[in-house]
Protein backbone atom coordinates (compact mmCIF):
# COMPACT_ATOMS: atom_id res chain seq x y z
CA UNK A 1 0.00 0.00 0.00
CA UNK A 2 1.13 3.50 -0.69
CA UNK A 3 0.54 5.08 2.22
CA UNK A 4 3.28 2.98 4.19
CA UNK A 5 5.66 4.42 1.68
CA UNK A 6 4.86 8.16 1.57
CA UNK A 7 6.96 10.71 2.09
CA UNK A 8 5.01 13.54 2.04
CA UNK A 9 2.62 14.10 5.24
CA UNK A 10 -1.05 14.35 4.85
CA UNK A 11 -2.46 17.32 6.41
CA UNK A 12 -5.52 16.04 7.85
CA UNK A 13 -6.84 19.02 9.05
CA UNK A 14 -6.57 20.76 6.22
CA UNK A 15 -9.36 19.65 3.36
CA UNK A 16 -7.82 21.15 -0.01
CA UNK A 17 -11.35 19.93 -1.99
CA UNK A 18 -14.60 19.37 0.55
CA UNK A 19 -17.56 18.12 -1.35
CA UNK A 20 -20.96 18.10 0.59
CA UNK A 21 -24.26 16.39 -1.08
CA UNK A 22 -23.54 16.45 -4.33
CA UNK A 23 -26.27 15.35 -7.26
CA UNK A 24 -26.25 15.25 -11.20
CA UNK A 25 -28.51 13.52 -13.14
CA UNK A 26 -28.35 13.48 -16.76
CA UNK A 27 -32.54 13.15 -18.28
CA UNK A 28 -33.97 11.13 -16.74
CA UNK A 29 -30.39 9.23 -15.16
CA UNK A 30 -29.38 10.05 -11.93
CA UNK A 31 -26.07 9.35 -11.87
CA UNK A 32 -24.60 11.28 -8.41
CA UNK A 33 -27.43 10.78 -5.86
CA UNK A 34 -25.48 12.75 -2.86
CA UNK A 35 -21.96 12.98 -2.99
CA UNK A 36 -19.73 13.79 0.35
CA UNK A 37 -16.19 13.44 0.35
CA UNK A 38 -13.16 15.48 2.07
CA UNK A 39 -9.68 15.22 0.85
CA UNK A 40 -6.60 16.53 2.50
CA UNK A 41 -3.51 18.52 1.76
CA UNK A 42 -1.16 15.50 0.19
CA UNK A 43 -3.13 12.56 0.17
CA UNK A 44 -3.88 10.53 -2.78
CA UNK A 45 -7.48 9.70 -2.76
CA UNK A 46 -8.70 6.72 -5.11
CA UNK A 47 -12.43 6.20 -6.44
CA UNK A 48 -13.25 2.87 -7.16
CA UNK A 49 -16.49 1.86 -8.93
CA UNK A 50 -17.85 0.01 -11.55
CA UNK A 51 -18.03 1.77 -15.03
CA UNK A 52 -21.21 4.37 -16.04
CA UNK A 53 -21.54 4.90 -12.08
CA UNK A 54 -20.25 8.21 -12.01
CA UNK A 55 -16.89 8.73 -11.64
CA UNK A 56 -15.61 10.89 -14.18
CA UNK A 57 -18.71 13.21 -13.53
CA UNK A 58 -17.59 13.67 -10.28
CA UNK A 59 -14.06 15.08 -11.32
CA UNK A 60 -15.80 17.18 -13.70
CA UNK A 61 -18.10 18.45 -11.70
CA UNK A 62 -14.66 19.58 -9.14
CA UNK A 63 -13.24 20.91 -12.16
CA UNK A 64 -15.88 23.43 -13.35
CA UNK A 65 -16.29 21.06 -16.63
CA UNK A 66 -20.13 20.27 -15.45
CA UNK A 67 -22.77 21.88 -13.23
CA UNK A 68 -23.85 20.22 -10.07
CA UNK A 69 -27.78 19.88 -10.10
CA UNK A 70 -27.36 20.31 -6.15
CA UNK A 71 -24.64 19.84 -3.47
CA UNK A 72 -21.58 22.16 -3.11
CA UNK A 73 -18.01 21.72 -3.82
CA UNK A 74 -15.13 23.68 -2.04
CA UNK A 75 -12.01 23.47 -3.51
CA UNK A 76 -9.11 25.65 -1.78
CA UNK A 77 -12.08 27.31 -0.07
CA UNK A 78 -13.95 28.27 -3.31
CA UNK A 79 -16.82 27.19 -4.62
CA UNK A 80 -16.31 25.92 -7.71
CA UNK A 81 -19.57 24.57 -8.55
CA UNK A 82 -20.72 28.23 -8.59
CA UNK A 83 -17.42 29.87 -10.04
CA UNK A 84 -17.14 31.86 -13.76
CA UNK A 85 -14.88 33.02 -15.82
CA UNK A 86 -11.32 34.13 -14.51
CA UNK A 87 -12.04 33.15 -11.60
CA UNK A 88 -12.75 29.57 -12.83
CA UNK A 89 -9.99 29.89 -14.39
CA UNK A 90 -7.73 30.81 -11.56
CA UNK A 91 -9.01 27.67 -9.76
CA UNK A 92 -8.66 25.57 -12.81
CA UNK A 93 -4.63 26.58 -13.20
CA UNK A 94 -3.63 25.06 -9.56
CA UNK A 95 -5.55 22.09 -10.91
CA UNK A 96 -4.47 19.42 -13.14
CA UNK A 97 -6.94 16.92 -14.71
CA UNK A 98 -5.27 13.51 -16.94
CA UNK A 99 -8.17 12.47 -19.17
CA UNK A 100 -8.73 8.86 -19.85
CA UNK A 101 -7.82 8.80 -23.42
CA UNK A 102 -5.34 11.34 -22.71
CA UNK A 103 -7.00 13.91 -24.94
CA UNK A 104 -3.79 15.44 -26.77
CA UNK A 105 -4.03 17.82 -29.08
CA UNK A 106 -3.36 15.84 -32.44
CA UNK A 107 -2.62 18.22 -34.84
CA UNK A 108 0.05 19.63 -32.45
CA UNK A 109 3.54 17.50 -31.84
CA UNK A 110 4.45 16.57 -28.44
CA UNK A 111 6.48 20.00 -27.41
CA UNK A 112 3.62 21.82 -29.04
CA UNK A 113 1.32 20.13 -26.48
CA UNK A 114 3.04 20.95 -23.86
CA UNK A 115 4.05 24.54 -24.44
CA UNK A 116 0.14 25.16 -25.17
CA UNK A 117 -0.91 25.87 -21.97
CA UNK A 118 2.23 27.84 -20.85
CA UNK A 119 2.04 29.87 -24.08
CA UNK A 120 -1.66 30.75 -23.47
CA UNK A 121 -1.81 31.47 -19.53
CA UNK A 122 1.49 32.93 -19.05
CA UNK A 123 2.50 35.28 -22.03
CA UNK A 124 4.97 37.21 -20.34
CA UNK A 125 7.33 33.55 -20.30
CA UNK A 126 10.80 33.84 -22.50
CA UNK A 127 11.24 31.10 -25.20
CA UNK A 128 14.01 29.71 -23.22
CA UNK A 129 11.93 29.09 -19.99
CA UNK A 130 9.13 27.42 -22.16
CA UNK A 131 11.58 25.12 -23.46
CA UNK A 132 13.18 24.36 -20.05
CA UNK A 133 9.81 23.53 -18.34
CA UNK A 134 8.84 21.69 -21.26
CA UNK A 135 11.79 19.59 -20.51
CA UNK A 136 12.00 19.64 -17.35
CA UNK A 137 8.82 17.57 -17.35
CA UNK A 138 9.21 15.41 -19.95
CA UNK A 139 12.24 14.23 -18.05
CA UNK A 140 9.76 13.93 -15.24
CA UNK A 141 7.37 11.23 -17.62
CA UNK A 142 10.57 9.60 -19.09
CA UNK A 143 9.75 10.84 -22.51
CA UNK A 144 12.42 13.20 -23.49
CA UNK A 145 13.46 11.50 -26.83
CA UNK A 146 9.57 11.77 -27.60
CA UNK A 147 9.72 16.09 -27.79
CA UNK A 148 9.05 16.36 -31.99
CA UNK A 149 7.13 13.03 -32.11
CA UNK A 150 3.21 13.53 -32.95
CA UNK A 151 1.14 12.04 -30.71
CA UNK A 152 -0.46 9.48 -33.04
CA UNK A 153 3.46 8.14 -32.91
CA UNK A 154 2.89 7.51 -29.23
CA UNK A 155 1.68 3.85 -27.67
CA UNK A 156 -0.99 4.07 -25.25
CA UNK A 157 0.86 4.24 -22.36
CA UNK A 158 3.32 6.83 -23.82
CA UNK A 159 0.36 9.26 -24.57
CA UNK A 160 -0.88 8.62 -20.95
CA UNK A 161 2.59 10.01 -19.88
CA UNK A 162 2.34 12.75 -22.10
CA UNK A 163 -0.97 13.98 -21.13
CA UNK A 164 0.07 14.47 -17.02
CA UNK A 165 3.07 15.92 -18.18
CA UNK A 166 0.86 18.66 -19.88
CA UNK A 167 -1.04 18.97 -16.44
CA UNK A 168 2.65 19.25 -14.81
CA UNK A 169 3.46 21.87 -16.93
CA UNK A 170 1.34 24.30 -15.16
CA UNK A 171 2.34 23.21 -11.47
CA UNK A 172 -0.74 22.13 -10.45
CA UNK A 173 -1.79 21.53 -6.44
CA UNK A 174 -4.52 19.25 -7.33
CA UNK A 175 -4.31 16.46 -9.48
CA UNK A 176 -7.38 14.60 -10.91
CA UNK A 177 -6.61 11.05 -12.78
CA UNK A 178 -9.44 9.49 -14.60
CA UNK A 179 -8.85 5.91 -15.15
CA UNK A 180 -5.27 6.18 -15.11
CA UNK A 181 -4.44 2.41 -16.41
CA UNK A 182 -7.23 1.59 -18.41
CA UNK A 183 -6.84 -0.39 -21.73
CA UNK A 184 -2.94 -0.56 -20.97
CA UNK A 185 -1.08 -3.74 -20.21
CA UNK A 186 -0.16 -4.69 -16.90
CA UNK A 187 3.67 -3.85 -16.73
CA UNK A 188 2.67 -0.35 -18.23
CA UNK A 189 -0.24 0.13 -15.54
CA UNK A 190 2.90 -0.49 -12.77
CA UNK A 191 4.67 2.32 -14.85
CA UNK A 192 1.81 4.46 -14.55
CA UNK A 193 0.84 3.89 -11.04
CA UNK A 194 4.44 4.44 -9.77
CA UNK A 195 4.32 7.60 -12.16
CA UNK A 196 1.60 8.69 -9.97
CA UNK A 197 3.30 8.50 -6.86
CA UNK A 198 6.49 9.82 -8.49
CA UNK A 199 4.20 12.78 -9.39
CA UNK A 200 2.73 13.11 -6.16
CA UNK A 201 5.76 12.94 -4.05
CA UNK A 202 8.01 15.13 -6.68
CA UNK A 203 5.35 18.21 -7.03
CA UNK A 204 3.65 17.56 -3.17
CA UNK A 205 0.20 17.39 -5.16
CA UNK A 206 -3.04 16.27 -3.71
CA UNK A 207 -5.13 13.42 -6.02
CA UNK A 208 -7.76 12.02 -7.07
CA UNK A 209 -7.85 9.17 -9.30
CA UNK A 210 -10.59 7.60 -10.80
CA UNK A 211 -10.45 4.01 -11.58
CA UNK A 212 -11.96 0.26 -11.27
CA UNK A 213 -8.35 -0.77 -11.61
CA UNK A 214 -7.69 -2.37 -7.81
CA UNK A 215 -4.01 -3.36 -8.59
CA UNK A 216 -3.85 0.84 -9.28
CA UNK A 217 -5.96 1.92 -6.50
CA UNK A 218 -3.79 -0.59 -3.94
CA UNK A 219 -0.73 1.18 -5.63
CA UNK A 220 -1.73 4.65 -5.35
CA UNK A 221 -4.28 5.81 -2.80
CA UNK A 222 -3.94 6.65 0.45
CA UNK A 223 -7.61 6.07 0.86
CA UNK A 224 -10.47 4.53 -0.79
CA UNK A 225 -13.67 5.41 -1.93
CA UNK A 226 -16.03 3.18 -3.26
CA UNK A 227 -18.92 4.46 -5.20
CA UNK A 228 -21.88 2.29 -6.13
CA UNK A 229 -25.06 3.46 -7.88
CA UNK A 230 -24.44 6.61 -7.45
CA UNK A 231 -23.19 6.81 -3.42
CA UNK A 232 -20.43 6.32 -1.70
CA UNK A 233 -20.80 2.57 -0.48
CA UNK A 234 -17.23 3.26 2.27
CA UNK A 235 -14.32 4.72 2.28
CA UNK A 236 -11.19 4.12 4.22
CA UNK A 237 -7.71 1.94 3.72
CA UNK A 238 -7.86 -0.19 0.75
CA UNK A 239 -7.63 -2.96 3.20
CA UNK A 240 -11.07 -1.33 5.18
CA UNK A 241 -13.23 -0.94 2.14
CA UNK A 242 -12.82 -4.76 1.10
CA UNK A 243 -13.31 -6.16 4.94
CA UNK A 244 -17.24 -4.93 4.16
CA UNK A 245 -19.69 -8.06 3.62
CA UNK A 246 -21.37 -6.51 0.72
CA UNK A 247 -21.57 -8.77 -2.50
CA UNK A 248 -21.27 -6.27 -5.13
CA UNK A 249 -17.83 -4.88 -3.08
CA UNK A 250 -16.52 -8.66 -2.79
CA UNK A 251 -17.52 -9.26 -6.41
CA UNK A 252 -15.16 -6.35 -7.23
CA UNK A 253 -12.40 -7.28 -4.90
CA UNK A 254 -12.50 -11.13 -6.37
CA UNK A 255 -12.14 -10.50 -9.91
CA UNK A 256 -9.04 -8.26 -9.54
CA UNK A 257 -7.46 -10.71 -7.05
CA UNK A 258 -8.77 -14.10 -7.53
CA UNK A 259 -6.07 -16.49 -7.38
CA UNK A 260 -5.74 -18.89 -9.94
CA UNK B 1 -34.51 14.58 -1.49
CA UNK B 2 -32.91 13.85 -4.62
CA UNK B 3 -32.98 16.77 -7.10
CA UNK B 4 -33.44 15.33 -10.50
CA UNK B 5 -35.71 16.45 -12.93
CA UNK B 6 -37.61 14.53 -15.12
CA UNK B 7 -37.87 16.24 -18.92
CA UNK B 8 -41.14 15.95 -20.49
CA UNK B 9 -41.41 16.71 -23.63
CA UNK B 10 -44.06 20.35 -24.49
CA UNK B 11 -44.80 18.97 -28.06
CA UNK B 12 -43.38 16.33 -29.21
CA UNK B 13 -39.41 14.98 -29.27
CA UNK B 14 -38.56 16.28 -32.79
CA UNK B 15 -40.10 19.51 -32.86
CA UNK B 16 -38.69 20.05 -29.14
CA UNK B 17 -35.30 19.12 -30.53
CA UNK B 18 -35.76 21.61 -33.29
CA UNK B 19 -36.73 24.58 -31.15
CA UNK B 20 -33.91 23.78 -28.69
CA UNK B 21 -31.29 23.51 -31.77
CA UNK B 22 -32.66 27.18 -33.20
CA UNK B 23 -32.22 28.71 -29.70
CA UNK B 24 -28.72 27.08 -29.10
CA UNK B 25 -27.61 28.25 -32.18
CA UNK B 26 -28.99 31.62 -31.30
CA UNK B 27 -26.96 31.65 -28.25
CA UNK B 28 -23.75 30.50 -30.19
CA UNK B 29 -24.00 33.11 -32.96
CA UNK B 30 -24.02 35.90 -29.95
CA UNK B 31 -21.56 34.28 -27.63
CA UNK B 32 -19.40 34.56 -31.01
CA UNK B 33 -20.09 39.02 -31.32
CA UNK B 34 -19.18 38.91 -27.21
CA UNK B 35 -16.28 37.02 -27.69
CA UNK B 36 -14.80 38.71 -31.18
CA UNK B 37 -14.28 42.06 -29.33
CA UNK B 38 -13.05 40.45 -26.16
CA UNK B 39 -9.07 40.15 -25.26
CA UNK B 40 -7.10 37.89 -25.92
CA UNK B 41 -7.06 38.30 -29.42
CA UNK B 42 -5.12 35.40 -30.72
CA UNK B 43 -4.14 36.76 -34.41
CA UNK B 44 -1.52 33.86 -35.16
CA UNK B 45 -4.50 31.46 -35.20
CA UNK B 46 -6.81 33.51 -37.21
CA UNK B 47 -3.71 34.36 -39.94
CA UNK B 48 -2.94 30.36 -39.72
CA UNK B 49 -6.80 29.59 -40.48
CA UNK B 50 -7.15 32.29 -43.27
CA UNK B 51 -4.15 29.90 -44.81
CA UNK B 52 -5.94 26.66 -44.12
CA UNK B 53 -8.92 28.66 -45.36
CA UNK B 54 -7.67 30.62 -48.45
CA UNK B 55 -4.38 29.31 -49.65
CA UNK B 56 -5.68 25.44 -49.53
CA UNK B 57 -9.22 26.31 -51.76
CA UNK B 58 -7.13 28.10 -54.15
CA UNK B 59 -6.50 25.30 -56.65
CA UNK B 60 -10.40 24.57 -56.75
CA UNK B 61 -11.54 28.07 -56.75
CA UNK B 62 -9.15 29.14 -60.01
CA UNK B 63 -10.26 25.58 -61.54
CA UNK B 64 -14.28 26.51 -60.81
CA UNK B 65 -14.03 30.33 -61.44
CA UNK B 66 -11.86 29.80 -65.07
CA UNK B 67 -14.38 27.21 -66.10
CA UNK B 68 -17.24 28.68 -65.04
CA UNK B 69 -16.82 32.01 -67.32
CA UNK B 70 -15.35 29.60 -70.18
CA UNK B 71 -18.64 28.10 -69.89
CA UNK B 72 -21.10 30.97 -69.29
CA UNK B 73 -19.85 32.92 -71.87
CA UNK B 74 -20.44 29.77 -74.49
CA UNK B 75 -23.59 29.48 -73.31
CA UNK B 76 -24.82 33.01 -73.58
CA UNK B 77 -23.18 33.75 -77.08
CA UNK B 78 -25.16 31.94 -79.11
CA UNK B 79 -28.95 33.70 -77.18
CA UNK B 80 -26.85 36.52 -77.47
CA UNK B 81 -26.35 36.16 -81.31
CA UNK B 82 -29.84 35.29 -82.44
CA UNK B 83 -31.23 38.93 -81.07
CA UNK B 84 -27.57 40.23 -82.81
CA UNK B 85 -26.36 41.58 -79.11
CA UNK B 86 -23.14 39.43 -78.88
CA UNK B 87 -21.29 42.91 -77.98
CA UNK B 88 -23.14 42.85 -74.51
CA UNK B 89 -21.32 39.46 -73.84
CA UNK B 90 -18.56 41.33 -71.55
CA UNK B 91 -21.61 43.12 -69.86
CA UNK B 92 -23.63 40.45 -69.50
CA UNK B 93 -20.70 38.43 -68.23
CA UNK B 94 -19.31 41.19 -65.89
CA UNK B 95 -22.59 41.35 -64.03
CA UNK B 96 -23.31 38.02 -63.70
CA UNK B 97 -20.10 37.41 -62.28
CA UNK B 98 -19.71 39.77 -60.25
CA UNK B 99 -22.94 40.01 -58.68
CA UNK B 100 -24.22 36.63 -58.18
CA UNK B 101 -22.00 33.59 -59.61
CA UNK B 102 -18.53 34.89 -58.12
CA UNK B 103 -19.73 34.57 -54.59
CA UNK B 104 -22.25 32.09 -55.02
CA UNK B 105 -19.72 29.86 -56.33
CA UNK B 106 -17.02 30.80 -54.15
CA UNK B 107 -18.86 29.98 -51.00
CA UNK B 108 -20.60 26.86 -52.19
CA UNK B 109 -17.11 25.45 -52.80
CA UNK B 110 -16.08 26.62 -49.16
CA UNK B 111 -19.30 25.08 -47.72
CA UNK B 112 -18.31 21.61 -48.97
CA UNK B 113 -14.38 22.05 -48.84
CA UNK B 114 -13.97 24.16 -45.64
CA UNK B 115 -17.43 24.03 -44.10
CA UNK B 116 -17.01 20.33 -43.91
CA UNK B 117 -13.39 20.68 -42.54
CA UNK B 118 -14.21 23.06 -39.60
CA UNK B 119 -17.07 20.81 -38.56
CA UNK B 120 -15.03 17.35 -38.57
CA UNK B 121 -11.60 19.18 -36.95
CA UNK B 122 -13.71 20.45 -34.50
CA UNK B 123 -15.95 17.62 -33.81
CA UNK B 124 -12.90 15.00 -33.69
CA UNK B 125 -11.48 17.53 -31.13
CA UNK B 126 -14.82 17.95 -29.26
CA UNK B 127 -15.38 13.77 -29.09
CA UNK B 128 -11.86 13.35 -27.96
CA UNK B 129 -12.23 15.98 -25.01
CA UNK B 130 -9.25 17.52 -26.56
CA UNK B 131 -11.60 20.84 -26.18
CA UNK B 132 -12.37 19.87 -22.67
CA UNK B 133 -8.47 19.44 -22.34
CA UNK B 134 -7.94 23.00 -23.42
CA UNK B 135 -10.80 24.67 -20.56
CA UNK B 136 -9.08 22.56 -17.77
CA UNK B 137 -5.92 24.14 -18.63
CA UNK B 138 -8.01 27.71 -18.49
CA UNK B 139 -7.96 27.98 -22.45
CA UNK B 140 -10.55 29.36 -23.73
CA UNK B 141 -11.49 27.04 -26.89
CA UNK B 142 -14.97 29.28 -28.28
CA UNK B 143 -12.43 31.77 -28.23
CA UNK B 144 -9.32 29.85 -29.84
CA UNK B 145 -11.22 27.34 -31.85
CA UNK B 146 -14.38 29.34 -32.65
CA UNK B 147 -13.88 32.94 -33.15
CA UNK B 148 -10.55 32.41 -34.80
CA UNK B 149 -11.90 30.15 -37.64
CA UNK B 150 -15.26 32.23 -37.85
CA UNK B 151 -13.09 35.29 -38.49
CA UNK B 152 -11.08 33.53 -40.93
CA UNK B 153 -13.69 32.06 -43.36
CA UNK B 154 -15.52 35.94 -42.91
CA UNK B 155 -12.07 37.63 -44.15
CA UNK B 156 -11.17 35.37 -46.41
CA UNK B 157 -14.22 34.12 -48.68
CA UNK B 158 -14.86 37.56 -50.03
CA UNK B 159 -11.27 37.57 -51.20
CA UNK B 160 -11.60 34.21 -52.85
CA UNK B 161 -14.94 35.65 -54.54
CA UNK B 162 -13.32 38.40 -55.97
CA UNK B 163 -10.86 36.31 -56.98
CA UNK B 164 -12.93 33.73 -58.65
CA UNK B 165 -14.67 36.54 -60.28
CA UNK B 166 -11.68 38.03 -61.94
CA UNK B 167 -11.14 34.12 -63.16
CA UNK B 168 -14.06 34.04 -63.95
CA UNK B 169 -13.99 37.32 -66.34
CA UNK B 170 -10.73 35.76 -67.46
CA UNK B 171 -12.17 32.69 -68.53
CA UNK B 172 -14.63 34.52 -70.62
CA UNK B 173 -12.16 37.21 -72.19
CA UNK B 174 -10.34 34.33 -73.63
CA UNK B 175 -13.53 32.33 -74.97
CA UNK B 176 -14.36 36.31 -76.31
CA UNK B 177 -11.14 36.72 -77.23
CA UNK B 178 -10.44 33.39 -79.52
CA UNK B 179 -14.12 34.01 -81.52
CA UNK B 180 -13.97 38.21 -81.53
CA UNK B 181 -10.02 38.90 -81.16
CA UNK B 182 -10.81 42.15 -78.39
CA UNK B 183 -8.46 43.05 -76.28
CA UNK B 184 -7.83 42.57 -73.01
CA UNK B 185 -8.56 46.37 -72.00
CA UNK B 186 -11.22 46.67 -74.21
CA UNK B 187 -13.47 43.43 -72.88
CA UNK B 188 -12.43 44.32 -69.05
CA UNK B 189 -13.06 48.57 -69.46
CA UNK B 190 -16.64 47.23 -71.29
CA UNK B 191 -17.00 44.38 -68.38
CA UNK B 192 -16.34 46.52 -65.64
CA UNK B 193 -18.04 49.85 -66.92
CA UNK B 194 -21.48 48.60 -66.80
CA UNK B 195 -20.87 47.56 -62.92
CA UNK B 196 -21.46 50.28 -60.11
CA UNK B 197 -20.23 50.43 -56.78
CA UNK B 198 -23.71 48.99 -55.32
CA UNK B 199 -22.70 46.20 -57.75
CA UNK B 200 -19.54 45.81 -55.86
CA UNK B 201 -20.60 46.60 -51.90
CA UNK B 202 -23.66 43.96 -52.59
CA UNK B 203 -21.47 41.50 -53.33
CA UNK B 204 -18.85 41.98 -51.53
CA UNK B 205 -21.11 42.19 -48.50
CA UNK B 206 -22.59 38.97 -49.56
CA UNK B 207 -19.52 37.53 -49.71
CA UNK B 208 -18.79 38.16 -46.17
CA UNK B 209 -21.88 37.40 -44.76
CA UNK B 210 -21.59 33.70 -46.69
CA UNK B 211 -18.36 33.15 -45.05
CA UNK B 212 -19.26 34.40 -41.45
CA UNK B 213 -22.26 31.46 -42.31
CA UNK B 214 -19.84 28.90 -43.36
CA UNK B 215 -17.64 29.46 -40.51
CA UNK B 216 -20.19 29.94 -38.02
CA UNK B 217 -22.32 26.81 -38.91
CA UNK B 218 -19.01 24.38 -39.25
CA UNK B 219 -17.67 25.49 -35.69
CA UNK B 220 -21.46 25.34 -34.18
CA UNK B 221 -21.95 21.53 -35.64
CA UNK B 222 -18.30 20.63 -34.80
CA UNK B 223 -18.27 22.52 -31.25
CA UNK B 224 -21.62 20.35 -30.61
CA UNK B 225 -20.31 17.25 -31.93
CA UNK B 226 -21.20 13.70 -30.22
CA UNK B 227 -21.40 10.38 -29.88
CA UNK B 228 -17.86 9.43 -31.68
CA UNK B 229 -16.74 9.46 -34.66
CA UNK B 230 -20.37 8.75 -35.84
CA UNK B 231 -21.04 12.38 -34.47
CA UNK B 232 -18.02 13.92 -36.59
CA UNK B 233 -19.11 12.56 -39.80
CA UNK B 234 -22.37 13.69 -38.78
CA UNK B 235 -21.22 17.14 -37.28
CA UNK B 236 -19.44 17.73 -41.03
CA UNK B 237 -22.15 16.53 -43.34
CA UNK B 238 -25.02 18.94 -41.20
CA UNK B 239 -21.93 21.53 -41.58
CA UNK B 240 -21.86 21.10 -45.52
CA UNK B 241 -25.65 20.70 -46.13
CA UNK B 242 -26.96 23.39 -43.65
CA UNK B 243 -24.60 25.94 -44.75
CA UNK B 244 -25.20 25.67 -48.64
CA UNK B 245 -28.94 25.86 -47.59
CA UNK B 246 -28.50 29.00 -45.74
CA UNK B 247 -26.34 30.81 -48.64
CA UNK B 248 -28.80 29.89 -51.10
CA UNK B 249 -31.53 31.86 -48.91
CA UNK B 250 -28.55 34.57 -47.57
CA UNK B 251 -28.55 35.35 -51.36
CA UNK B 252 -32.17 35.29 -52.24
CA UNK B 253 -32.51 37.78 -49.29
CA UNK B 254 -29.53 39.49 -50.22
CA UNK B 255 -30.45 40.45 -54.49
CA UNK B 256 -33.50 41.31 -53.03
CA UNK B 257 -32.43 43.88 -50.45
CA UNK B 258 -29.77 45.32 -53.36
CA UNK B 259 -32.77 45.36 -55.64
CA UNK B 260 -34.57 47.95 -53.35
CA UNK B 261 -31.74 49.81 -52.34
CA UNK B 262 -30.73 50.16 -56.59
CA UNK B 263 -34.45 51.26 -57.08
CA UNK B 264 -34.05 54.20 -54.41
Amino acid sequence: MRAANSKNSIETHNAVISIKGLYKSFGDLDVLKGIDLEVFKGENVVVLGRSGTGKSVLIKIIVGLLRPDAGTVDVFGERADVLMGKQLDALRLRIGFSFQNSALYDSMNIKQNLEFPLKMNFKHLQKAEITNAVEEVLEAVGLKDKMNRMPSDLSGGQKKRIGIARTLILKPEIMLYDEPTSGLDPITCEEINELINEVQEKYNTTSIIITHDLTCAKATGDRVAMMLEGKFLSAGTFDEVFKIQDERVQRFYKYNFTES
Amino acid sequence: MTPSTTHKHLLSEGIDDFFTGVYNAYRFFIRFFKEVVKPPFHWREVISQCYEVGVKSLVLITLTGFVTGIVFTKQSRPSLEAFGAASWLPSLISIALIRALGPLVTALICAGKVGSSIGAELGSMKVSEQIEAMEVSAINPFKYLVVSRILATTITIPILALYCSFLGLLGAYMNVHEIEKTSFVNFFNTGLASISFIDLYTSLAKSVVFGLTIGMVGCYKGFNASQGTRGVGRAANQAVVLSMFLVFIEEILIVQVGNWISYF
